[in-house]
Formats: structure tokens, sequence, C-alpha cells
């Protein structure tokens, strides 16, 4: 479920958690743990640190729900967003212990934020060309059994998988993963 | 082959379809023929050359999987963390705790599945007071049943009941009432997994959200079944549990793993269905399912009992009266002594496995345990 829940649905989420109502907590948690671990785990690249950046993620908003700004963005675009900097966070401090170079590290710190920036891209963008790279990628079918699949043209299936491409490679140079919503709808 | 040379020989429209054809290209999904193609034409033009670097390392952001499975017990642990920062104002009440977890775990799970195994077969599997009896559905309607059941307690806690007002307390008729207005709104399939899973999902956090707010003021009402009733707070152990035999039946017609619920948790379902069996045997006996009670005890007297002790993740010993529901069971009493494992208790008490097949040690009077064990299993139901 990678959409953004309706705003009215945010902004009662967080007069719920501002209440210390523990059963938004579990809601909150179920809503959004997939996202949070996942993306956690790709900088990371580490089961036991994606868990602690899922704790401290959800410490925080419980602890901070005030923080939140609706007309700033989804629920969970911020929670994205604070999962990027914990996450990053964690890489700096573990990569420095480690005594990586500071070229290293802040390599290491790019990869990921274009890799957590591809994620977000992915998830945002038009459903259409979502559903062709999935086909294309996850289920390695050409374009022609895509095409098939999605009912529409060869041409169209083409146009589609390199668009949603072209959307993904600006992950490399792309803004911070907080940007808004509107991030993945331009055309 | 000099590059310009290609170029100017190449026609207009070769180089736009072989443009066209990068983002496939890229990710290995065009012919033989056209893979060749276009890398033939990579040599030769470098606005296409740009691209298809660009558009290469952007499917090297892409990755296979993304749900991972989430490790059920992260949820707890990510919980009770946040809660030690800031204790909650409004907690969930401990004895909604399993039915809390239980449901995120079976949400996470239908989350999961596919659409085409939506449409696998369950089989569900009780014990009908004297045989093992099973069922296949859709998992739509194993939904549907688990939140036919839960309206129950819905209704006693003032939310709206899914089966209608007014409806009645047997949870099987129930269930099927709420299955005759399911197909009576449209096909199973278009009425959709989505939009069962979604409305037994609302119904659940509204329980659990109605239990925080009323806490303890309704832990003792009466949820009535029919033929018995529960304590409100009983009543959300119970359904926990059929909530996790139902996800666990769900999640082996897909093929998933799913394993058993937290100890602390599991102990209050064990409990709760070994505080169940006096009545459960007194029930048979009114059936003429079991023989009659051996001796008769007055309530709150010490009689015959059966030691029953549960091994293992979330185990522990209980002292089951034989004559009577109101008789009181105790050490001094013991005729029979039964040890099993936990989750084989469990699976009894589902009706997943006959009484006759548990992995059970028993010592001292057989009739007892022989009564007891299948108590345990009739404690079952659709």
């Amino acid at each position: 479920m990678a959409t953004d829940a309706p705003p009215k649905w945010d902004r009662k989420m967080q007069q719920r958690l501002a209440h210390g109502e523990a059963a938004a907590l579990g809601e909150l948690y179920d809503r959004f743990a997939s996202l949070v671990h996942t993306q956690a785990q790709r900088v990371l690249g580490d089961e036991s640190g994606a868990d602690r950046v899922t704790r401290e993620v959800f410490g925080y908003v419980w602890e901070h729900p005030g923080a939140y700004d609706p007309k700033q963005g989804s629920l969970r675009s911020w929670i994205a967003a604070l999962t990027h900097q914990q996450a990053v966070e964690r890489l700096r401090r573990a990569k420095s212990d480690d005594r990586s170079s500071p070229e290293e590290i802040e390599e290491k710190v790019r990869a990921a934020s274009a890799a957590a920036r591809a994620d977000y891209i992915v998830t945002s963008m038009p459903a259409p060309l979502r559903a062709a790279l999935d086909l294309a990628y996850l289920r390695r079918l050409d374009y022609r059994q895509a095409a098939a699949h999605l009912g529409v043209t060869e041409d169209e299936a083409r146009r589609r998988l390199r668009l949603g491409l072209q959307l993904l490679s600006t992950a490399h140079h792309g803004p911070r993963v907080t940007a808004p919503r509107t991030h993945g709808g331009a055309r | 082959m000099s590059g310009t040379a290609s170029e100017t020989r190449r026609p207009q429209a070769t180089h736009k379809v072989l443009k066209s054809l990068l983002g496939a290209w890229a990710l290995a999904a065009c012919s033989n023929e056209e893979t060749a193609a276009v890398e033939e034409h990579l040599t030769d033009c470098a606005t296409c050359a740009d691209e298809a670097v660009r558009l290469r390392d952007a499917v090297a952001l892409l990755h296979p999987e993304d749900s991972l499975d989430l490790d059920p017990r992260l949820r707890s642990r990510v919980l009770a963390s946040c809660l030690a920062r800031r204790p909650a104002r409004v907690p969930v009440p401990d004895w909604a705790a399993p039915y809390d977890a239980e449901t995120a775990r079976l949400d996470a799970l239908l989350r999961d599945i596919g659409e085409a195994e939506w449409r696998a077969p369950v089989r569900l599997r009780w014990f009908d007071g004297e045989r093992p009896v099973a069922r296949d559905l859709s998992a739509a309607a194993v939904i549907g049943h688990l939140m036919a059941v839960d309206g129950l307690v819905a209704a006693a806690l003032g939310l709206p009941d899914p089966v209608g007002p007014g409806a009645t307390d047997s949870p099987t008729e129930r269930t099927e009432a709420l299955w005759a207005h399911q197909a009576a709104s449209g096909a199973p399939d278009r009425h959709g997994p989505g939009t069962a899973h979604a409305a037994w999902r609302d119904q659940s956090t509204a329980l659990i959200r109605g239990a925080s707010f009323a806490a303890d003021e309704v832990a003792e009402l009466p949820v009535s079944y029919g033929a018995f009733s529960l304590p409100l707070r009983d009543s959300f152990v119970d359904r926990a549990f059929e909530c996790w035999v139902h996800a666990s039946d769900i999640a082996e017609a897909v093929d998933y793993p799913y394993g058993p619920p937290a100890p602390g948790h599991l102990r209050h379902m064990v409990g709760l269905a070994a505080r169940m069996l006096p009545v459960a045997l007194a029930g048979r006996r009114r059936a003429g399912l079991a023989p009659p009670a051996r001796t008769l005890v007055a309530a709150g007297a010490p009689g015959r009992t059966l030691h029953l002790e549960v091994e293992g993740s979330g185990g522990g010993h209980w002292y089951v009266p034989l004559d009577s529901p109101g008789a009181l069971g105790s050490p001094e009493g013991t005729v029979a002594h039964v040890a099993l494992d936990g989750i084989e208790f469990c699976r009894l008490a589902a009706g997943h496995i006959p009484p006759e097949d548990a992995a059970v040690g028993r010592t001292g009077d057989s009739e007892a345990i022989e009564d007891v064990l299948l108590a345990t299993a009739s404690l079952s139901r659709l």
C-alpha cells in the first residue's frame, strides 16, 4: 500500500497520537512499518540496523506528533523523510567507526540517498508507468507481453517503460527525499 | 564500420524506433534482434548512447522485493519502546493485547498475499462433538466469518454490529447470515477480497480502540455466544485465538509461514481454554456425549480433578474439576494427569487434530482423560 492516505486520515492520526492513544500508535505502525523498515534496510543493508531505525522513527513520531505539519505534505512523506535522516545518520556513524575515509562515507551516503529517492519515485509515479515497470522488471515480461497484459499497444508499452526509467533516473541527482508528493507526478 | 557513415545511411524512422526501444532494452525486455539493433545503434548515436547509460543506471535502482516480511515480534518491541519513551494516556488494556497483536499479524498477511492467492480454497477444520469436520471456503469468506463473530464483541461495546441490529448470538448463524448478505450484495469476486479485508480491519481497529477507551468499565460485561457467555475481557482473548487459528488456515492455503502468538499471549489463550473445560464437559454430559459425573459435589467444594500440564511456550498448570463446573479443582483431588505442548493443546482446542491423535502424556484415570480431551476438541466450532 504505497499511496498516501487521505489528508483527513493523516490529521486524525496526528490528533490521536497527540492524545496519547496507544491504539493509534499500533495503527500507525501497521500502516508504515514496512515503508520505514524497507527504506532503512536499503540505506543500511542490514536488518538489525533497520530494526533500530524503525524503533527510532516510531519513537520520534510518538513523542513528537506535533512536529508533523500537514501543510508540508502527507504523513507518509514526512515519515519517509524521518526514516531517511535516521538511516543516513546511522550509516555515517557506522562508517566512521569502521574508519572509512570521508569520501567513501559520502559516496555511500550519496548512493543510499539515490536509492531512497528511487524508492519514493517508484511508489509515487503514475500507476500506468509503475505497472509497466513491474511487469518488465519483477515479472520479466518482454515489452510485447507487457503490452498484451496491460491491454495497450506495443508502442505505448515501450513509451511507458522508457518514461518510467527516465523518471527514475532523476533519483541520481534529484532533490532530497523530503520533496512533497508532486514529485513523481511530472511528465 | 565508422559511426558517421552508418548514421547517414540510417533513415530517420529507424533512429526514432530504436530510441523508443531504449527503456525496454535497458530492462532486457525486447527480442534478440531488437537488442542487437539497439546495441549497434548505440555505437553510432551519441544521444541514444547517453540516454542508454542513464536508463541502465536507473534499472540498477530498482530492486526485486519491496515488502520483505517484517518479523511480527518487531511490532511489540517497537511499540513497547515507544511507550517507554512516552506512556500512553489511553493504553490498550492487557486483555486486548493478544487481539491487537493477532489482528495486526493477519492484516499484514492479507496485505502480502496476491490477488491469485485470495482465490486459493482455505480449509477450515473443527470438531463437531463426535468427529472432525472440514469445510473449504474462500479467504474472503473466512474473513467474513471472523468479522461476523467479532461483531458480538462490537455489539457489547456499543459499536455497530456487521450482521445488523437484533442479529442472533450464535456464531454459526451469524456467519451464515453475513455470508448470505455478502452474496446478496454482489458476486463474491466483485465484492472482492479487498472489501472483506478492509471491512474486517476497520472493525478490529474499532474494537481495540473501543476497549482502550472503555477499559475497566467493560472488562466484565457478559458477551453472549448463544450457548454460553464470556466476560468481555475473555471474549477478546477468544477472538484473538480464533484470529490466529484462521490466519494460519489462510497462511497454509497460500503456503506462507505463520508462527504461533507471543508466549505471553499464548498463555492467555491456553488459560482461557482450560477455564472453559468444566462447562464444555458439562455440556457434553447434557448432550449424552460423555458419561455422567461419578460423584456429586457441592458448588465450591473440592472434587475429582484433572491436572492439565501445558508445556513449552505459553505453558502452565491447570486443575480442571471433573464433576461439575461449580466444583473446585485441586492438586489433592487429582485423579489424572495430562501433559502436552502449548501449541498442541491449542491445535486440539481449535479442532485441528482429533483427540486420539494428540501427542499427550497421560497417567491416571483414562476415562477422565478421554472426556477432557474430547471436551477440549469440542471447544472448536466453525
